[in-house]
């Protein structure tokens, strides 16, 4: 079975521990601008969003590179940025229609999403429930639940 | 090392900025943030320094948990002497900032002197610049952080900053970041804009690395987590109802000080209380409250998210107002409610709003309409001189006289004394529900005996969040105590205080002590930070702070007279719940306090206790 990252933005407080968790996990430092995941505060309606690559199958970015440094693993489906081979061109943040590939001064290489090998810390991190890991085919099931509980089953009386 | 052992110096007289590095040898007997910028503070400030003067120092210090994956771990403290108390001040923020400036690379800044002209600094990792201010002196809180946002072009900057009515001399203002996340009390804002310091914007990129034993660390900040999540107070109190949880049940209890504390229950309590924020108005068919909201870090996540009603007289012709901000928490809704007797809940989410927007302590706000009230009532203030007609209950006096605080115009001149000095120039000092100049917050201490001790011994003056016994005398947290006794209370009020001390000095939330003790803290402490930080360690430095503080306030002035209740509270007795006849037993409590603090009957620490402590 293959997972995705799944959010549910109406359960985020914007705590950012899934900021820091990404950070920690891939730089060993607790530095949420190095996060590959992006809380945003819309406050003037109190709203707030997490926001990363969704790994698209036809990835604008891969398709883009023109050194082919991005490639996808076979298991998670995660599109994965090959460093030794990325020349941080960028050619790849202004393909993705998401934004959700970005350029980092410090190593001047791209990063994103890697789905941490299938395991991925922001999920892990997440209190709330509003990231969460689950099966790729049906990323609609609790939304479809929530819906179906409200359909009256009850017979009508005759 | 979860400290990143460097600090900021900022000579505001002259224009200079310095680097130095940490002064370990502290920061292994006061941990940070509270403890260890208050160490600074006393090593570099005389006692006798008038607060307002350029001589007065301000420090912005994070812990060594700030910025890190512990829970809430995102606080900062600012530490001065206090604008309205003349007594050491920290008052502490949540929010992003505290968590950005540790991120940026520093524990600490430390402002002296004082700048010729309005300024701003500006940190950016290790690029740190003084700007002036010129375009952004005279506006708000709110403005200030647009427009910084806007001239620097970065979005994710955090800002902190004074508002209009710090630079207007009101003596309780507040440092806000985020909008609406405040430093609150004690004046700390005002420090501020007397050395004409107007915000400080941050952008931390290098985060927070070198966690002593990262492995260890994760595993207890899970741990610690999971106790949060499966802790009744913690897991669903306050992210659904915030801390207005409290609303309803400290009137039951007959400890709501109501109408300056003439009255223990307010008949209006729940039309300002949790359950009225979530409820669907009449008048537009939308609840006040939109959703909860964490601060930098916390799994918590008690912040209240309001919207006011649009076509409410005190918004409906100021579309500035109609969007989401900071909502009203426990002691705002007390302090601008039924400290006034005032029960519409839309004019007290306009009042807080307002607080935010021009950086002012609501409690302190709040408590002092209530004085002008009585004042009003007794014919000692009177409608010419107010501007209003403004008898207890008037919303309209309350957001009237809170528009001219957040301005400092008119009679917001005088509402900006505080309390204790605006009852005096009327002749009344005695209805100044204050402590040490500060006002008191949203607890009775004729129906909690306890939280008169913790007033009356507060080192920032009256003060909840110094020992908020509540736990125990109200929601049973460590243990169940009766909250109309006095028996036992000394020993619990010191107990709370010394660790307290560590909750702040960590950089945590004191929030995570309805269901952490310092056994659920010493783990993440140790884990991070080389250092002794067990139990018993813990416990002489959180004491050590505790005196420390102390000292300081002798050193300035304060004595054992002034560890004292208003009359009100020790000779009118609670008129109605279950406290009736009752007065706060100050009286008993205090000689037994000093006793267990190992000072003398003057309220003084012995040579045995400051050498214990090394102090």
């Amino acid at each position: 079975m293959m997972n995705s990252l799944h959010i549910d933005a109406s359960k985020c407080t914007g705590c950012l521990q899934c900021e820091m968790a990404c950070s920690f996990e891939n730089y060993g430092v607790f530095a949420t601008a190095k996060s590959r995941i992006k809380v945003f505060d819309f406050h003037a309606t109190g709203r707030k969003v997490p926001y990363t690559c969704t790994q698209c199958d036809e990835a604008w970015c891969m398709h883009a590179c023109p050194v082919g440094a991005i490639s996808e693993d076979k298991k998670t489906g995660a599109k994965i940025v090959n460093e030794t081979t990325c020349v941080g061109c960028k050619v790849c943040t202004i393909a993705c229609p998401f934004g959700t590939i970005n350029y980092m001064a410090e190593t001047g290489k791209v990063q994103k999403c890697d789905l941490c090998a299938g395991a991925p810390a922001c999920a892990d991190a997440c209190p709330t429930g509003a990231i969460t890991f689950v099966d790729s085919n049906w990323t609609g099931l609790d939304r479809m639940r929530t819906w179906a509980a409200k359909l009256d089953t009850t017979a009508p009386e005759a | 090392m979860s400290w990143q052992r460097k600090i900021l110096r900022v000579d505001l007289t002259a224009g200079t900025i310095a680097e130095e590095p940490l002064n370990m040898e502290w920061a292994l007997d006061y941990l940070g943030s509270r403890g260890l910028g208050t160490k600074y503070f006393v090593e570099e400030v005389g006692a006798g320094v008038d607060p307002l003067s350029p001589a007065n120092k301000l420090i912005f210090a994070t812990g060594p948990l700030t910025g890190t994956m512990a829970s809430t771990g995102g606080r900062y403290t600012v530490i001065t002497k206090g604008a309205l108390t003349g007594a050491i001040a920290c008052s502490n923020s949540g929010g992003y900032w505290g968590a950005e400036l540790k991120a940026a690379g520093w524990d600490m800044v430390i402002f002296e002197g004082k700048s010729p002209k309005p300024v701003y600094l500006q940190i950016s990792d290790d690029e740190v610049t003084l700007h002036d201010a010129a375009e952004i002196w005279g506006t708000t809180v709110w403005h200030t952080e647009e427009h910084l946002k806007k001239k620097h072009q970065d979005p994710l900057m955090r800002v902190t900053s004074v508002g209009r009515s710090a630079e207007q001399g009101c003596l309780y203002a507040a440092v806000v970041n985020d909008l609406h996340r405040a430093a609150g009390r004690s004046g700390v804002g005002t420090v501020m804009a007397s050395k004409n310091l107007k915000a400080i914007a941050v952008r931390g990129t290098k985060g927070v690395a070198g966690i002593k034993d990262p492995k260890a660390f994760m595993a207890a900040t899970k741990a610690a987590k999971k106790v949060l999540a499966d802790n009744a107070v913690t897991g669903q109190g306050l992210p659904a109802y915030g801390t207005q949880v409290l609303m309803n049940v400290i009137n039951e209890m007959g400890a709501l000080p109501t109408r300056n504390h003439k009255d223990v229950q307010f008949e209006g309590a729940r039309d300002i209380s949790a359950e009225a924020m979530a409820e669907k108005r009449e008048t537009d068919g939308k609840a006040n409250l939109v959703t909860n909201q964490a601060c930098f870090g916390c799994t918590i996540a008690c912040g209240r998210i309001s919207q006011m009603d649009k076509g409410h007289y005190t918004v409906q012709n100021q579309p500035q107002y109609w969007g989401a901000s900071g909502g009203l928490e426990y002691e705002a809704a007390w302090a601008l409610g039924a400290a006034n007797g005032v029960d519409d809940l839309e004019a007290l989410t306009y009042a807080n709003f307002l607080a935010n927007e021009d950086g002012f302590d609501p409690i302190s706000f709040g408590a002092t309409v209530g004085a002008v009230m009585e004042l009003y009532e007794m014919g000692v203030l009177t409608k010419e001189q107010i501007g209003i007609e403004a008898p207890f209950g008037s919303a309209k006096a309350l957001t009237f006289l809170a528009e001219l605080t957040a301005k400092g115009e008119g009679f917001g001149k005088e509402m900006g004394l505080g309390s204790k000095r605006l009852t005096e120039k009327y002749g009344h000092p005695e209805l100044s529900m204050s402590v040490k100049g500060q006002e008191f917050p949203a607890y009775d201490s004729r129906g909690i005996q306890g939280m008169g001790l913790t007033y009356a011994t507060s080192n920032r003056g009256a003060c909840h969040l110094r020992s908020y016994t509540v736990a125990s005398e109200v929601l049973g947290i460590p243990i169940k105590t009766d909250p109309l006794a006095t028996e036992g209370k000394a020993g619990l009020v010191k107990a709370f205080q010394d660790a307290t001390a560590i909750f702040d000095s960590a950089g945590i939330c004191l929030f995570t002590s309805f269901a952490w003790s310092l056994v659920d803290v010493a783990p993440q402490l140790q884990a991070s930070c080389e250092g002794d930080w067990s139990l018993d360690n813990l416990a002489v430095v959180g004491e050590r702070i505790w005196n420390m503080e102390r000292m300081f306030n002798n050193a300035a002035g304060f004595t054992s007279k002034d560890d004292c209740l208003p009359k009100r509270l020790v000779t009118e007795p609670a008129k109605t719940g279950p406290a009736k006849g009752l007065v706060n037993g100050l009286d008993k409590m205090l000689p037994e306090y000093y006793a267990a603090r190992g000072w003398t009957q003057d309220g003084i620490p012995t040579p045995e206790t400051k050498g214990r402590l090394g102090l």
